[in-house]
């Protein structure tokens, strides 16, 4: 695990909190199995999945209390790893244990700190109050085991100029290559801002905005690293100043992304698109859920076929992976932020990856 | 000090000696390439000889190391032929072999408070432990035994890093842990962490069980594990094979029975998991039980032993035990 891509001492979507309850869950994040479940104060307990014994998944056993039984022996571990029962002995081996991780719930997910524990802020969580279900409205899902690795799909979505080609007739249109863009970043954050003025609607807008005339179109995409993307974007009627800062008579939606390393070159995708416009419409909130994910049909289907595709390429062309462009500064900004997060946690300790536990 | 696969192994460098107390020496060791930060509870292995015999010893990890050194502390044991004799002999400079930080006493986040208990060189881990809660916040206590004041090591950097949460418990004052006490006052859901003398330890398990709190929570470290008496050479008499065999006070039975070709299963060689336990059939002198693997009714019964850890202790010369193997069929 030496030269992965990806930070471990920091926190990434593992589930949606609505999946995690009494029965035992299986996550691979960062390259390490996971077992996850609620606890009976509500709280969500993950561990190795691995029993201590013989390796057997803990996720193929089952819940006592809050203790994982193993499904081989009847091996006993408690919510912080400890090992609380062995079979046919009066004692108890005072080694035996796995590896307990941090997790919190915020903003409807699940995070998981695959790290040094003794890092493990919940302050450091994340901003996604965008995903929260209260004044932006939306349901979305996950792609687990995406067959491409995270940073894909980070680039994907710092850069939209491939909505105009992978989404065309629906969010997508010439207005979007032919504007041009602003790219800036902190140590932690990149965004991309686009501004569109005076242009057609493209359909799924002018739908939502159900006002005649040209609009002026905005996708303001926020990176935090390492694998978190929120895309403000609308369209407001132009002439409204809505670049002025007023997109009262606009509607607004947004776009978000936790994407999370897997095994190998596979990523969980947890996505959602959420807005502020016809709050109440639950047929709405509906139909733009399978706009997105939908038979293999929706939008996201359509990029996670270009990503799956992409990833099968990069395994099997060995010239230097990627040429890059001018739309890619955004990304390249984001996987700079990447690989910072990377150095700094190899310069604090050299085989954080592989600290002893 | 089992599970170590061959590549593990590395080369290392004793860089620095300097005596903590006029019987604990802290020695400094850089490896060669490959630091591996250490958390709290972790231990390295070093191979050493003992006499002719190439051995393996672990040793706790004293502190965070965040500048790439390993820190291992040893108390000389005058009696001693074995490890802590030999490592007392290296001068700095000395090449080493070592294998990484491995943990075995794990230190778990966010109980609501920890009570941690060091007696003598049982220090090494626990120090460690010490810091890592300082430094996350984390409301612990740590009380510290040893006989006087001057075997107090690393007395002082704690004094300075935890401040009066630093309890110093000194025999030869009168001092002693009353774990029924402590164990008390710890709040429901606390851990205790112990690691020293088979006294204390036991002392602290009797005083848990009897507190009804669950056992996992009582953590203790084992390597630094005596007996309740001094290791002196016994004679192991195996009739079903027809064999007796000598064990030197500085070897385990297992490795001497090893030695001599016996057939034995073993895993842990610390006491722990049990694999190693042969039947005892007679004995002159009395068993030394320093597994904990065995309960103590178990051991009161005297039916097996670990042959990993425990021994036999006689007064005098003639200390003996007779036991059977596994070598028949059914």
């Amino acid at each position: 695990m030496g030269d992965a891509a990806y930070p471990r001492n920091t926190w990434y979507a593992a589930a949606w909190c609505h999946e995690i309850g009494r029965a035992l869950a299986r996550r691979t994040v960062c390259d390490t199995d996971l077992v996850l479940y609620r606890k009976s104060d509500g709280s969500v307990a993950v561990l190795e999945d691995a029993c201590w014994h013989r390796l057997l998944p803990l996720s193929l056993g089952w819940l006592d209390g809050d203790q994982v039984v193993c499904g081989y022996h009847g091996l006993r571990f408690n919510a912080a790893g400890r090992c609380t029962h062995m079979p046919a002995q009066k004692t108890i081996n005072p080694s035996a244990g796995v590896r307990a991780f941090p997790a919190v719930e915020r903003h409807r997910l699940v995070w998981v700190w695959p790290g040094d524990p003794a890092l493990a802020d919940p302050d450091l969580v994340p901003d996604f109050h965008w995903n929260d279900g209260t004044d932006w409205i939306g349901e979305g899902g996950t792609y687990y085991d995406l067959k491409c690795e995270y940073r894909l799909v980070v680039d994907n979505l710092m850069d939209l100029t491939h909505e105009t080609y992978v989404h065309a007739g629906s969010i997508g249109n010439d207005a979007i290559t032919e504007t041009p863009f602003e790219v800036t970043h902190t140590d932690r954050r990149v965004t991309v801002t686009r501004w569109m003025r005076d242009i057609e609607a493209p359909p799924f807008w002018a739908r939502n905005l159900g006002k005649p005339g040209n609009v002026d179109r905005w996708q303001v995409i926020r990176f935090e690293a390492p694998g978190v993307v929120a895309g403000d974007v609308g369209v407001a009627p132009t002439g409204t100043r809505a670049p002025e800062g007023d997109r009262s008579q606009g509607v607004n939606g947004c776009f978000l992304a936790a994407i999370t390393p897997a095994r190998g070159n596979t990523c969980h995708y947890h996505w959602n698109f959420v807005r502020t416009f016809k709050r109440d419409d639950a047929e709405l909130t509906r139909a733009i859920q399978r706009a997105h994910v939908h038979e293999g049909k929706g939008v996201y289907d359509q990029d996670a076929t270009v990503l799956e595709a992409q990833q099968r390429a990069i395994d099997t062309h060995p010239r230097q992976p990627f040429y890059n462009l001018n739309i890619d500064a955004g990304a390249l900004w984001a996987r700079r932020l990447i690989d910072q997060m990377i150095a700094r946690e190899r310069a604090d300790a050299p085989h954080q990856a592989v600290a002893a536990e | 000090m089992a599970h170590r696969s061959a590549e593990e192994w590395q080369p290392a460098r004793l860089t620095a000696i300097r005596d903590l107390t006029p019987d604990i020496r802290m020695f400094e060791i850089a490896p060669e390439s490959g630091f591996v930060q250490p958390q709290p509870g972790s231990h390295i292995d070093l191979a050493l000889r003992i006499g002719e015999r190439a051995d393996v010893r672990s040793y706790s990890v004293v502190g965070p190391c965040r500048d790439g050194v390993y820190r291992i502390a040893v108390k000389r044991l005058p009696t001693s032929r074995g490890g802590s004799a030999y490592m007392w002999t290296l001068p700095v400079g000395a090449r080493l072999t070592i294998a990484p930080p491995a943990n075995l006493f794990p230190l778990t986040r966010g109980r609501p408070e920890y009570l941690l208990v060091a007696g003598g060189i049982g220090i090494t881990p626990i120090y460690g432990i010490a810091l890592a809660l300082a430094g996350a916040g984390a409301p612990f206590r740590m009380l510290y035994g040893c006989r006087s004041r001057d075997q107090l090591a690393l007395g002082e950097e704690l004094r300075a890093r935890i401040g009066d949460r630093l309890e110093p418990y000194i025999s030869a004052e009168g001092k002693r842990v009353d774990f029924g006490r402590e164990v008390a006052r710890l709040a429901p859901g606390g851990e205790v962490y112990v690691c020293g003398p088979i006294g204390m330890m036991e002392a602290a398990k009797h005083a848990w069980a009897a507190s009804g709190r669950p056992p996992e929570l009582l953590r203790f470290e084992t390597f630094g594990s005596s007996g309740r008496y001094a290791s002196v050479p016994f004679v192991v008499r195996i009739p079903r094979l027809d064999r007796e065999i000598r064990v030197p006070a500085e070897a385990s039975m297992l490795d001497a029975l090893e030695a001599a070709g016996v057939g034995v299963i073993a895993d842990c060689r610390r006491g722990e998991c049990g694999l190693c336990a042969l039947p005892i059939l007679g004995v002159e002198g009395v068993v030394d039980h320093r597994d904990v693997f065995f309960s103590d009714g178990e051991k009161a019964e005297n039916a097996k032993l670990c042959t990993c850890v425990s021994r036999v202790w006689r007064a005098g010369e003639g200390a003996a035990i007779t036991i059977d193997t596994a070598d028949r069929e059914m």
